[in-house]
């Protein structure tokens, strides 16, 4: 098989583009991919400050390896999530590609300021790891985006992230869910965050494949707590159409993105306040987060537990 | 063959034979769209021809939770 552009030998396939590519235009051709979602979204520009959520796995890593290349100012954000040694390893693979690429790091423990990390706050509440450490993620990766003053939160959600979402979405018409599914969610509130997915166009493979052609050293190993999650069932269905259909997720997704979603947006009609706890955005009088910490608090030792403070 | 794969665990298998990247996926039941093949650093495509006695690595691309 040979690269599409010079006809060397091909390292990647991409079948749902009926091409393949040498390691340096494939390269290339995921720098174009992001450059193409930018543009096309009106993400961020180079004179934005940029905030993106680092988790040290490949797609977050890959996202900080491509943007700082293209001239980006990009700053890492990493919440070390309390999940035993991947947690450590993490937060090591995190590190590492901080320092090796000389880039701004900004690390953020939740056991140290909330008195438990995600293992010990799902025990502690009985209920499912995913959800709570969800809340945790988009509640730091936002107040912390507002505290330290950018203009912009990335994260490194892919193709594949996306279409299993949706998939999730639809299979139990969550329309609140499928109404806030964006590649881009601007800033509807002062204590909001934008927020913008600059690698929703690319695989999870395609992704893995540039980490492999770049040499990043990102965690392979899977959250242990991801085992019999609902999205690695969905992401499992998608391929196995993909692999008999190629071109199918991007499909699914654009679908929806084109088709579907605006008449979402039209009916969108919510009234944010500000949690009379924390003082972040929220549908309600208290934000979930703040309602969680409360229960975790009352069914823990209380004083070993921190409030999350007003901005 | 030596195929070792790499995640979500590690494990080393020996395959007999010589065999097509494609092929070795679908005897292994690995999706190749979530699944990348690698000998000596270089990625390798569905078509590529593995040799009886060369070794190679399976790197699964999926994550999440």
């Amino acid at each position: 098989m040979q690269c599409k552009k010079c006809h060397k030998k091909a390292s990647v396939e991409l079948r749902r583009h009926n091409t393949a590519f040498c390691p340096l235009h494939y390269i290339g051709f995921v720098n174009d991919q992001v450059s193409r979602n930018v543009k096309k979204h009106d993400m961020f520009t180079p004179n934005h400050k940029l905030l993106l959520a680092v988790s040290g796995g490949k797609d977050s890593l890959a996202l900080w390896d491509i943007l700082t290349t293209q001239g980006y100012n990009v700053t890492g954000l990493h919440l070390k999530l309390g999940i035993g040694t991947y947690s450590v390893k993490a937060s090591e693979k995190t590190r590492i590609f901080a320092a090796t690429n000389e880039l701004q790091l900004i690390e953020y423990d939740l056991e140290d300021e909330m008195g438990l990390g995600v293992s010990l706050l799902a025990r502690t509440l009985k209920r499912a790891p995913c959800s709570g450490c969800g809340l945790n993620k988009r509640y730091f990766f936002n107040k912390l985006a507002l505290q330290f003053k950018f203009d912009v939160l990335l994260t490194g959600h892919n193709l594949d992230d996306e279409a299993a979402t949706l998939f999730g979405n639809v299979l139990h018409w969550q329309d609140q869910a499928l109404s806030r599914q964006s590649p881009i969610l601007e800033s509807t509130h002062p204590n909001l965050v934008k927020k913008c997915k600059p690698l929703y166009t690319l695989t999870e493979r395609e992704i893995a494949s540039y980490c492999l052609l770049r040499k990043i050293n990102y965690q392979e190993e899977e959250c242990p707590n991801a085992a019999g999650a609902h999205s690695l069932l969905y992401k499992d269905v998608l391929n196995r159409i993909e692999l008999q259909s190629p071109g199918s997720k991007h499909q699914f997704l654009q679908g929806f993105l084109r088709k579907i979603r605006p008449s979402f947006r039209s009916q969108e009609s919510i009234t944010l306040n500000e949690c009379t706890s924390c003082g972040m955005a929220t549908t309600s009088q208290v934000c979930s987060f703040c309602k969680m910490w409360e229960r975790a608090h009352k069914l823990k030792a209380p004083k070993s537990i921190n409030q999350p403070s007003k901005r | 063959m030596k195929v070792t794969i790499r995640n979500p665990v590690r494990r080393e298998i020996a395959i007999d034979g010589s065999l097509k990247v494609h092929q070795l996926l679908a005897q292994l039941n690995l999706n190749p769209e979530s699944h990348i093949v690698i000998r000596n650093e270089e990625l390798l495509t569905s078509h590529d021809l593995i040799k009886n006695d060369e070794a190679i690595e399976i790197v699964s691309a999926i994550s999440g939770g």
